[in-house]
């Protein structure tokens, strides 16, 4: 599904990916780990085709660069922090819809799945909601376009225990061969939706193993 | 609707929100009214008074104010997103960067010439309430006059946009822009270039290069045909294209120059990183 061979990418002279090797195939739900500066994000951005960068990286054959209505079209991405975007809550779900070829319905259902009163704040501009909601609503946003990759870079961090509940199970929901991408500092936040670990380090792929999570015991 | 206009549309409504909407649209709209109250309508120059004297005094203020306006409030388009990572979730959607930059465009250009123009509008509509000819040959040039500043200065403000990385840095280099274009006048430098004798090919290769200068001299070309109130180069100018000629270069070049501006800064856009 997506093949990355030898990709760099440098901003002057700090090299942020460095000869990055990965195959990822449907079906993979992978926890992207690393410290701060490590090169998850870099590597998100070149999956989404907003970073240039030498080397081959392919999504379903498909380069996000030069084809990236036809990549992207396959993507659902929440980012690590909500944008403040300045725009009506019904607008953004309105104009997401469009761009993105789904029914507002739909995702005004998974909002409503997750706890987001949709009605009711139809009409406040999205930077003014809550930390939480905004999350939630770019998370409806993502999942509800059914997509064959979804990317989220630290998709948890501002979720309420029963939002984050409700949205580990929208996941867990996905169709098996829905490929998930999951950046985050820690696997043991996100270890029940993954099956693979890919660690990175000042831009190189550390480790990249399989994920059985751990069997606590006595249980 | 096809993207772009989505984007556009989107981009006019979120401006027309925003503060500097509302300050540019209530100097531009109350400039109109001030002219009025002072009684601009009722003063005479070169033989001229009534509704054309004030829409005279309007494009020259438009002329002084807008650039640095349109650049200032456009300038911070495509960096701003990308320094707010506004850029980088838009971007993740299904959007061909062209859509999305030149959607941006579209609408920022209908932000500023709108109120301007409707400032326009309104004034007419004032005069012909208080029985003041409206002198519509003006009126459809300021207008054209309006759309070439829009356009020239909306480009340099997308091609500066694209072409730095923070969003103080834009409006430096855009305030520059402005001070130099501004300095290479002719009632200023130019004619300090002349008092030094420099190269009359010189001076005026700089002044029809100028977008600023094209505009002062074609808002007065219809008042005072010889150009007596503007400085030598504008005369020069004159005496080489004749009054139609230079108007038509005064609404053609600008408008060439902010589009190959905004497709250079589009040509960037597209080829760097793009957040």
């Amino acid at each position: 599904m997506i093949q990355i061979k030898g990709i760099e990418k440098k901003f002057q002279r700090h090299q942020v990916l460095d000869g990055v090797e990965v195959s990822i195939n449907a079906g993979d739900r992978i926890a992207l780990i690393g410290s701060n500066g490590a090169g998850k994000t870099s590597l998100i951005r070149c999956i989404l085709g907003e970073y240039s960068f030498t080397g081959d990286l392919k999504v379903s054959g498909l380069d996000p660069r030069k084809q990236r209505v036809d990549v992207l079209g396959q993507v659902g991405f929440v980012p690590q922090l909500p944008p403040p975007l300045k725009v009506r809550v019904e607008e953004l779900i309105s104009l997401t819809a469009q761009l993105m070829k789904v029914s507002v319905d739909k995702i005004r259902l998974v909002a409503e799945q997750l706890g987001l009163d949709i009605t009711r704040h139809n009409k406040q501009i999205f930077f003014k909601l809550s930390g939480g909601m905004k999350q939630k609503l770019l998370i409806a946003i993502a999942l509800a376009r059914d997509p064959k990759i979804l990317i989220l870079d630290e998709p948890a961090a501002n979720l309420d225990p029963d939002a984050r509940e409700t949205f580990f199970s929208l996941l867990g929901n996905m169709p098996k061969e829905t490929v998930m991408l999951l950046s985050s500092h820690r696997v043991d936040e996100i270890s029940g939706l993954v099956n693979r670990v890919i660690e990175m380090d000042q831009g190189k792929v550390v480790l990249d193993n399989p994920y059985v999570p751990s069997v606590k015991k006595g249980a | 609707m096809k993207q772009w206009r989505a984007i556009a549309w989107q981009d006019i409504k979120e401006s027309v929100r925003a503060w500097w909407f509302f300050i540019y649209a209530l100097i531009f709209g109350g400039t109109v009214a001030l002219l009025f109250i002072l009684g601009v309508t009722e003063s005479q120059i070169l033989g001229f008074m009534g509704l054309g004297r004030l829409l005279l005094t309007f494009i020259q203020l438009c002329v002084a104010i807008l650039p640095v306006f349109v650049l200032i409030s456009t300038v911070r388009s495509i960096v701003g997103d990308r320094e707010s990572h506004v850029l980088e979730y838009w971007l993740s959607m299904p959007i061909a960067l062209g859509d999305y930059y030149w959607g941006k465009f579209f609408g920022r250009f209908l932000v500023i010439f709108l109120p301007v123009f409707f400032a326009l509008i309104g004034a007419t509509i004032w005069g012909s309430y208080i029985d003041i000819t409206v002198p519509w040959h003006l009126f459809w040039l300021y207008s054209a006059l309006l759309v070439a500043i829009c356009g020239c200065f909306l480009g340099f403000g997308f091609l500066i946009s694209t072409l730095t990385r923070h969003q103080e840095v834009a409006l430096s280099v855009s305030l520059v822009l402005w001070l130099v274009l501004l300095l290479f006048m002719d009632l200023i430098l130019i004619g300090v270039m002349l008092q030094e004798r420099a190269s009359p090919e010189l001076v005026v290769s700089i002044a029809l290069a100028n977008p600023l200068q094209s505009f002062r001299t074609a808002a007065m070309v219809l008042f005072d045909p010889r150009l007596a109130v503007l400085g030598p180069t504008a005369d020069i100018i004159l005496d080489f294209f004749g009054q139609v000629g230079f108007l038509v270069y005064a609404l053609i070049y600008p408008l060439f120059l902010g589009f190959v501006s905004a497709f250079t800064g589009f040509l960037i856009f597209k080829r760097g990183d793009q957040i």
